[in-house]
């Protein structure tokens, strides 16, 4: 592999790439991120590699294994080129019939399309599909015209430009003033303002300063870092050179936590292939910049995306946060200005600098500029991550993006944010969604994850569900967060068994605010926002709980039965054979009974019944 | 000297002094659990916070912690530093109910039946036992295990730490008492940690006065000092 | 793991105490645990006191100080996964392998542990079987997916 030396290198490289492929030649694309492979992409692709090779067409047709393009509940998606037809849930058995017909033949293979489930249309084409058509995939587009593994793809699309214009064109203090002039805003869930975050590291003294990429991604329901890092990690690494020429580091560390092992090899499979180039090390570019990278992996901890803790395992430590009365950016990683972004942020950067402050500003809201990516999943027809311009309102996302409500419930609520976040209520599924107005209702932008609710989930439940989270990733060095999550846990697990008493509300409050006011880090300081903002919204929820002993969204087990109606069994006996305690009585044909005395509400019953003949109350 | 007020009354302090040390200097009684001044403050009792206002901004801070800055002012008494100590009283009531130091500082501010479950756990993780023995024994014969409301202290596979030297430190500082040291002729038990070593009996007195161990670190970490030293106990040397 | 072994993970960390979590992890990914002996070898030649080691190996999630089933089990708590009913599945799992979270089948075939997210939202709920991932895993389901691992292994 020949070095790139300098900036006309990278150009000329990037033309003979671009020259040497021909944009006719036949291609297959299939996704192959985590999701894709968890549906069995991998055999997909093996079976799709025998057959090229079975009918001899292997030089003449192209494979191109990408990254997640966000229509996860359909994947693994195929895209046949140059007709540009997506196929979607594919399995090795439509193989033989994709060449066949539509590589070689140019016919369309009807059942493996998109049919939109209210016009019963059949769509061929990826953005006529309604979750595609409202998104502005900017960042994330990306990620289908590249193999995330091949540096010659990321070339291709122009990968690296935007570093050698940096180098070749601008001082670090320009830079600096273009990501402050573009309103980036951290896009980790704290939203601070990306230029005075770099200044701040940049003028901190000290003779070694570090970038950091925070790919932890510990919200749950939260996974859009994983689809960018896993189908196109340069762009984040071209975005941390830019952030280190611009802060004056030489040294970077992309964080990435341990669930995400696709992610974590294919970021290092980049940088080994950047390394190749000549891209990292002394001189890139034959300029006086220096930088090179690392990933280091998480040991599994919600902790490690805090900042401080994140720095302290980077340094082989726990994920203990530290009190910041002294920021990172002055004193951080080893005690040098550090400068902590999360992936996403980073990816905005090549993009700003290509694109221009002007073009990126044009996107978003007053207080909230360019795009973000979410990840719209729960109770919703079309889950997956999807890119917006800030300011679309919660409604077009769920609905025309989204599609609606999966099944037949009814749109409750939308919990941004994560723990740290809020639930935001069916009545002002009309706000736009930005960091500011998110912040107003209660709750936060957070990382992205954008998890939809309808009228079967208990908003108190939700509430007992993160304080069991908070409560075990909590580090547990100070009293307020974990003593007080625990408690709070305890009051809310109370309460969904039908033990909840008056007050019980207004104790969680109190907890609320010592949590809040007094814990060292976010984790605790946040903690009580899932909590406060289900109260504010669903206090009648919490109530009906408390003084009936009632579930209205039929979820808390101890307070719902289940009972066969009458009307709609047929006698069948699906139910009998699943139920994991023998529950249910019944003769064939004839109308079959649960024993509320053994039942254990598992819903195995409800899953095996067709005829919906089991109620829930 | 950095000049700053506390309660109104202008105090003085050198650089590097945490609030709270300089407010016990001045006879400002803020209650603290977690913090020894020999020792790296570590921020984990919640119990001293203190209100600050830096500039235009006013928050609730722990005191052990936060640098004495020129120019702040620091409230010990407000209503929201108040309602924030008793609340954390009351988790540090609930969790240890027996222990008397908690017992004493619910009294004093008037902290009662609290309203969760009570347990009964001896420790409530002020971690000031692993810090003396990190950073000033040196053995670091005992750390934090686990986490979150699993967090506890103690040895590597909880048991029989291999580096204490059974100097009792750890036993000395810890305010709930709940680390326990049992002697006789012939050993020395730590008992939290099961940790049992030999005692040396002194050359002269013949009366035991530390664990050959313990003796054996020190001349290790010491320079200059002759062997027949460590034969010896204190009174006799 | 022998001391080899654990060597030539030393070797490729270089030695380097600030590694400990990625040593650590390669070790677990070898032995499916972390055994008292190979970690008082880690502490005597990284070194590093052996007290840290045990802080680092308790406090985080994904190590573990007893050995795993020959496949873990991993169910994915995520609150997406949750919304879509991750709860009932866990209670289905307890009940079919006679264990709880954190334990190990008597024949050592399966381990129970849970995730606080994998990010595999849209096929959620999900269970990880071993290195495989099982989407829209609903009670019903358990029980055949877990047939797959107990045949007796022809390989």
């Amino acid at each position: 592999m020949k070095s790139i030396n300098t900036p006309q290198e990278l150009e000329k490289i990037r033309k003979e790439i671009v020259d040497g492929r021909d944009p006719e030649k036949p291609c297959i694309a299939i996704t192959s991120g985590t999701s894709a492979r968890a549906y069995g992409s991998e055999k997909v692709i093996d079976t799709l590699r025998a057959e090229l090779k079975r009918q001899g067409l292997t030089e003449k047709i192209g494979i191109r294994i990408t990254g997640g393009q966000g229509f996860d509940e359909r994947e693994p998606l195929v895209i046949v080129y140059p007709q540009d037809i997506l196929y979607q849930q594919v399995t090795p058995k439509d193989i033989a019939e994709i060449v066949s017909e539509t590589l070689l033949g140019n016919r369309i293979i009807d059942r493996l399309l998109y049919t939109d489930p209210h016009t019963e249309e059949k769509i061929a084409n990826k953005d006529d599909i309604p979750f595609y058509k409202a998104q502005t995939p900017y960042i994330f587009g990306n990620n289908s015209n590249i193999d995330p593994t091949s540096i010659e793809d990321y070339f291709a699309i122009g990968g690296y430009s935007a570093l050698a214009k940096v180098l070749t064109e601008f001082s670090p203090e320009q830079v600096i003033d273009i990501i402050k002039k573009s309103g980036l805003r951290g896009r980790g869930g704290g939203g601070f303002p990306t230029g005075i975050k770099w200044e701040s590291c940049r003028n901190a003294p000290g003779n070694k300063h570090y970038v950091i990429c925070n790919a932890d991604e510990g919200d749950p329901g939260a996974y859009m870092d994983r689809g960018l890092l896993e189908g196109n990690p340069h762009s984040i690494v071209e975005g941390m050179m830019i952030g280190a020429y611009a802060i004056g580091s030489d040294e970077g560390y992309v964080y990435v936590r341990y669930e995400y092992p696709l992610a974590s090899e294919n970021v290092e499979k980049a940088i080994e292939q950047l390394r190749e180039y000549g891209l990292l090390g002394k001189n890139i570019l034959g300029t006086a910049f220096n930088f090179d990278i690392k990933v280091s992996r998480g040991g599994g901890a919600f902790i490690c995306g805090e900042s401080t803790a994140l720095m302290a395992s980077l340094e082989g430590k726990v994920g203990e946060p530290r009190a910041k009365h002294i920021h990172t950016v002055e004193s951080g990683l080893w005690d040098q200005p550090t400068d902590l972004n999360n992936v996403e942020t980073w990816a905005n950067v090549p993009l700003i600098i290509n694109k221009g402050v002007d073009w990126y500003t044009s996107i978003g809201t007053e207080g909230s500029k360019g795009t973000k990516i979410f990840s719209l999943v729960g109770k919703v027809k079309n889950t997956g991550l999807v890119e917006v311009p800030m300011g679309m309102t919660i409604r077009e996302i769920v609905y025309d993006i989204g599609g609606g409500i999966a099944g037949n419930g009814t749109f409750k609520a939308v919990q941004t944010g994560g723990p740290s976040g809020g639930a935001i209520p069916a009545s002002l599924i009309d706000m736009p969604v930005d960091y500011d107005k998110l912040a107003e209702v209660g709750s936060m932008m957070g990382s992205g994850g954008m998890i939809v609710m309808d009228d079967k989930t208990c908003m108190v439940d939700i509430a007992r569900y993160f304080m069991n989270f908070l409560k075990d990733e909590s580090c547990g060095k100070c009293t307020t967060c974990r003593e007080g999550t625990r408690r709070m846990y305890e009051v809310l697990d109370a309460i969904i068994q039908g033990e909840g008493k008056e007050g019980d509300i207004e104790l969680l409050e109190e907890l609320s605010w010592v949590v809040a006011e007094g814990s060292l880090c976010a984790l605790g300081q946040t903690a009580p926002n899932p909590v406060l903002s289900t109260i504010q919204y669903f206090r009648d929820e919490y109530e009906v709980h408390i003084k009936e002993k009632r579930c209205p969204a039929g979820v808390c087990k101890a307070l719902i039965t289940y009972s066969i109606d009458e009307e709609n069994c047929t006698g069948c006996g699906a139910c009998k054979k699943v139920c994991p305690v023998e529950a249910i009585a019944g003769e064939k044909k004839e109308l079959h009974t649960i024993d509320p005395d053994k039942c254990i509400r598992c819903g195995a019953c409800i899953a095996a019944c067709n005829f919906d003949a089991v109620k829930v109350e | 000297m950095i000049k700053f007020t506390i309660d109104g009354v202008e105090v003085e302090a050198e650089e590097g002094q945490n609030v709270l040390q300089v407010a016990l200097d001045n006879g400002f009684d803020i209650p603290h659990l977690c913090y020894h001044e020999a020792l790296e403050p570590y921020g984990a009792c919640r119990l001293c916070q203190v209100e600050v206002t830096r500039g235009n901004r006013t928050r609730l801070t722990t005191s052990c912690n936060y640098p004495a800055l020129e120019g702040i002012k620091v409230q010990t008494g407000t209503e929201k530093v108040m309602k924030a100590r008793k609340m954390v009283i009351e988790l540090l009531v609930a969790r240890s109910p027996n222990v008397p130091i908690i017992k004493e500082v619910a009294e004093e501010y008037s902290v009662e039946t609290p309203r969760f479950t009570l347990e009964d756990d001896d420790c409530i993780l002020c971690g000031l036992c692993e810090r003396v023995c990190r950073e000033i024994v040196g053995v670091e014969a005992i750390s934090f295990l686990g986490r979150g409301s699993d967090r506890k202290v103690g040895p590597p596979l909880e048991i029989n730490p291999q580096t204490c030297i059974a100097c009792g430190a750890c036993v000395y500082i810890c305010p709930t008492d709940c680390i326990k040291v049992e002697e006789n002729e012939n050993e020395r038990t730590i008992v939290r940690w099961g940790r049992t070593l030999p005692m040396k009996k002194c050359t002269v007195c013949r009366r035991s006065f530390a664990p050959w161990f313990q003796l054996d670190y020190f001349g290790k970490i010491t320079e200059g000092i002759p062997k027949d030293f460590w034969d010896k106990c204190p009174d006799c040397r | 793991m022998n001391q080899k072994g654990i060597d030539t993970i030393l070797k490729k960390h270089g030695y380097e105490d600030s590694s400990i979590i990625a040593i650590l992890q390669d070790l677990q990914e070898e032995d499916n645990y972390l055994s008292e002996n190979d970690l008082v070898y880690i502490s005597e030649n990284l070194p590093i006191p052996l007290t840290r080691i045990y802080r680092i190996a308790t406090f985080y999630n994904a190590f573990s100080l007893t050995p795993r089933g020959k496949y873990p089990i991993n169910v994915c708590l995520g609150t997406a996964c949750h919304v879509r009913g991750a709860p009932m599945v866990l209670d289905r799992l307890r009940l079919e392998l006679g264990i709880d979270v954190g334990g190990v089948t008597e024949d050592g075939l399966f381990s129970l542990e849970t995730v606080n997210c994998l990010g595999a939202c849209a096929m959620g709920p999900i269970v990880v079987v071993g290195k495989d991932y099982h989407g829209q895993m609903t009670p019903a389901k358990v029980g055949t997916a877990l047939k797959k691992y107990q045949k007796p292994s022809k390989e």
